[in-house]
């Protein structure tokens, strides 16, 4: 088993899926000579052909188009957004054509498109955005956030072979910081599940992508403190697994929400909803979010820090909660 | 379909009920006949089946309120359409815990806001329970002691002095579980919150504190002698009886501090009557040793096969309640009530018969005990002993008693002073059944010996003639005969 990053993990599982189906290609800006602006798809125009690894002009609208056609005529793309942040440019041919056709009028619109997003790295405003949000609120579409090495190569794959559009986010930060030991043989992470990434007691931690990591991180120094965290990473939050949120609350009675995008209209506003509806008799505390504040991403280092929440801001919170 | 489930009349004199207890929630799937909620009236309490199989949808009467007989109370879907999970079961939540005042954020935006709770004041004495957490057992001391009525749930809101315990539904639903008192309970959240931690930690340590809920009660009105199970304690011989320890308090794990744990309606019951029953008869009681050899053997020679053709055990109780009939035959005084300046002789001889349960006790009666032989006596104690402990006697069965028999010697008590069970005029007690030495023809002998000890009314009857009433039981037990009895 090879110990792979995050961005290797992502690599490897569509390599695997361009291999096992000729109906898989890629297209996307940088992605055939250039390898890819994060060096995703390095090797595969060699591999593959230019037939199915496909350098595009500078328009998201175009790319995402050419894909739902192709994905009507039978073909599964996966379509790389440079940065998730230009994403906004093809929006329409997200929202009203690949999420809806199906529902419209029957074909499905099996593509994938994924892309570097999140911040942490000095990217500014329009280089590190978490912008999910505008998808988890378009029915039609799956939306995907993987934490871990393993679960990006898993979860890769499984989008790939999923016939409905799915938004697939890789956070850049965790790109070459994280590794895990990958198997090479063909696993599939199911979407719509999520994942206990710690167990704990007092405090349910709900969270999803990089935020995952701040979590465990915060959950560390509190276990020292007598508090134990429990770390639910959510894998997809289109659809989302309710049943492992509630299982969680339940069994802690305190959680935290826990999120790098912006506070209102965050996944969080959801969640709260679900639990307050679902599971207000087992609270014991209200529930908490921990989420940037509702700004653009700012690029002045020590500003992007303030905003970002981070281990010491989870502990804080925890701890108030812990208390209640 | 929809079936309607009401508060049932449970005696021709009772107008109305109390919901102690609701044994399902909105959603869950119930049988026919299966125990769904649980009530309390000025006679008795009780576990009410089902009328239907299907799925509870609706609750109209929450815990703690009071309705009149027939009311409508809740509703059950035959078709099995079950409520979605989400939806809450309506319960009289007071609005007496008030919300946390929302926050001003004192950090970042970044961090979540915690609501701080305004502070709470300091607790006094008049406290009460800020919603029905406390469940049928606890309610404020200012209570009526018949029982929960829909004044309570009010009560708590307008509450008492004003003290609010915070607690969220959650430490209520805990606390309601294991029967405690919230007003017991320190808590140590924000403002004096309990929290989940304190209610846990508080229902893990208190010895006061019940292990397990409170089995519906049925109750007498009034509440006879606490006693132990039935007849047993001869050597190596079983009894059909339980021989349950009763519930009591550890020793305490926590020295030095005092709790103040709210008496259960069937507590209070049972404290009202002792003292009643005391200062209205003038109670003696007068000890005999009884012989029981002959019962002895009589009971083994029985044991297997009654045991075969009734799938219980043969006790000793239907011996002594046959003797106590013999006697009251003979004594009718036994069998009367005192009523201001009258006696009043009943006809019916009612025995009955005291059976511990894990929480209290209850007295079914044999009904007519003077008109069934030893075999109908021994069915109907095993029958009213079994159904007591599995909480389904009648409400008739417990009414109507004219005599009562108790055993204090379950335990090894060699002869206790039992109160008597008011209206009635005399209780006998039974003592450990034991081998000891005695004289016999100047020999000394081993033999199964018991004290009996009668508790009597001296407004009505006098020593000598409790004394021949005794000597005729130890005259009939000592002198067993099938053939006779």
């Amino acid at each position: 088993m090879a110990v792979l990053t995050h961005l290797e993990a992502i690599r490897q599982g569509i390599w695997e899926e361009m291999e096992r189906d000729p109906s898989v290609f890629l297209i996307g800006e940088d992605i055939g000579v250039y390898g890819g602006a994060f060096k995703v798809t390095q090797g595969m125009l060699e591999k593959f052909g230019a037939d199915r690894v496909i350098d595009t002009p500078i328009s998201e609208s175009a790319i995402v188009g050419a894909a739902v056609g192709a994905a009507l005529m039978g073909m599964r793309p996966v379509v790389e957004m440079q940065f998730m942040d230009f994403i906004a440019c093809g929006f329409d041919q997200i929202v009203n054509m690949a999420a809806k056709i199906h529902y419209r009028w029957g074909p499905a619109v099996p593509i994938v498109i994924r892309g570097p997003s999140g911040a942490g790295v000095h990217g500014g405003p329009y280089h590190s955005q978490s912008n999910e949000m505008w998808f988890v609120h378009t029915p039609g579409l799956k939306v995907v956030v993987p934490a871990t090495a393993y679960d990006a190569k898993g979860l890769i794959k499984a989008s790939i072979r999923d016939n409905n559009p799915v938004i697939f986010y890789e956070h850049k930060f965790l790109y070459r910081r994280i590794k895990d030991e990958i198997p090479a043989d063909d696993y599939i992470v199911p979407l719509g599940k999520a994942r206990v990434a710690r167990e704990g007691t007092d405090i349910s931690v709900i969270t999803y992508g990089a935020m995952v990591w701040t979590a465990l991180d915060a959950a560390e120094e509190l276990e020292k403190e007598g508090i134990s965290l429990e770390v639910i990473d959510l894998r997809s939050l289109l659809p989302y697994d309710e049943d492992a949120v509630l299982e969680s609350v339940r069994k802690c009675s305190k959680v935290i929400l826990l999120h790098e995008d912006t506070r209102i209209g965050g996944f969080a506003g959801e969640l709260a909803a679900v639990i307050a509806e679902r599971a207000f008799d087992d609270l014991d505390g209200p529930i908490v979010r921990v989420t940037a504040p509702d700004t653009p991403v700012p690029f002045s280092p020590p500003l992007e820090e303030y905003f970002l929440p981070n281990a010491k801001k989870v502990a804080d919170a925890a701890r108030k909660l812990a208390a209640y | 379909m929809a079936t309607n489930v009401i508060m049932p009349q449970m005696g021709e004199s009772i107008a109305e009920g109390t919901v102690t207890k609701w044994l399902k929630k909105v959603g869950d799937n119930v049988e026919r006949d299966e125990p769904l909620f649980e009530i309390s009236t000025d006679k008795v309490d009780a576990e009410i089946p089902s009328p239907a199989a299907g799925v509870l949808t609706k609750i109209l009467v929450g815990e703690n309120q009071t309705v009149a007989v027939n009311v409508i109370v809740a509703e059950i879907d035959g078709q099995g359409s079950a409520v979605a999970a989400g939806e809450p079961e309506p319960s009289p939540q007071q609005a007496g815990s008030a919300p946390p005042t929302p926050p001003a954020p004192s950090s970042p935006p970044v961090s979540g806001g915690i609501p701080t709770p305004a502070p709470v004041p300091a607790p006094d004495g008049d406290a009460r329970p800020t919603s029905q957490s406390a469940g049928p057992g606890l309610q404020p001391a200012a209570a009526s002691a018949e029982g929960a009525s829909a004044d309570e749930s009010v009560a708590a809101t307008d509450g008492g002095n004003g003290h609010k315990i915070r607690s969220s539904p959650l430490v209520r639903r805990i606390a309601k579980e294991n029967q405690v008192d919230l007003r017991s309970v320190k808590g140590t959240g924000l403002g004096g919150r309990i929290s989940k931690k304190d209610i846990l930690a508080y229902v893990a340590a208190g010895p006061f504190t019940p292990p397990a809920p409170v089995p519906p009660q049925v109750t007498t009105q009034p509440v006879p002698v606490p006693s132990q199970p039935w007849p047993q304690r001869m050597p190596a011989s079983q009894s059909a009886a339980q021989a349950e320890p009763l519930q009591t308090p550890s020793p305490a794990a926590w020295a030095g501090q005092t709790q103040v744990v709210p008496m259960t309606p069937m507590r209070k019951q049972i404290a009202e009557h002792m003292i009643l029953s005391r200062r209205t008869s003038a109670h003696v009681t007068t000890v005999f040793e009884v012989e029981m050899t002959r019962v002895h053997e009589t009971r083994a020679q029985n044991a297997a096969e009654f045991e075969r053709r009734n799938g219980q055990k043969l006790t000793f109780t239907p011996f002594f309640v046959r003797a106590a009939v013999e006697a009251i035959k003979q004594y009718p005084i036994f069998n009367a009530s005192v009523d201001g300046d009258n006696v009043i002789y009943k006809r019916d001889l009612n025995i009955g018969i005291a059976v511990a349960l894990e929480t209290g006790l209850i007295v079914p009666v044999v009904k007519h005990a003077d008109e069934k032989n030893f075999l109908g006596v021994a069915r109907t104690v095993t029958d009213l002993a079994e159904r007591a402990r599995s909480k389904r006697l009648n409400f008739d069965e417990v009414q109507g008693g004219t005599f009562t028999i108790t055993n204090p010697g379950v335990f090894g008590s060699l002869f206790g002073t039992p109160i008597i069970n008011q209206p009635q005029v005399a209780i006998l007690g039974v003592g450990v059944i034991e081998k000891r030495a005695v004289v016999r023809n100047d020999a000394i002998a081993i033999r199964p010996m018991a004290y009996l000890a009668l508790s009597f009314d001296h407004r009505v009857i006098d020593g000598a003639m409790a004394d021949q009433f005794m000597v005729r039981v130890k005259t009939v037990l000592e002198n067993w005969s099938e053939a006779v009895l």
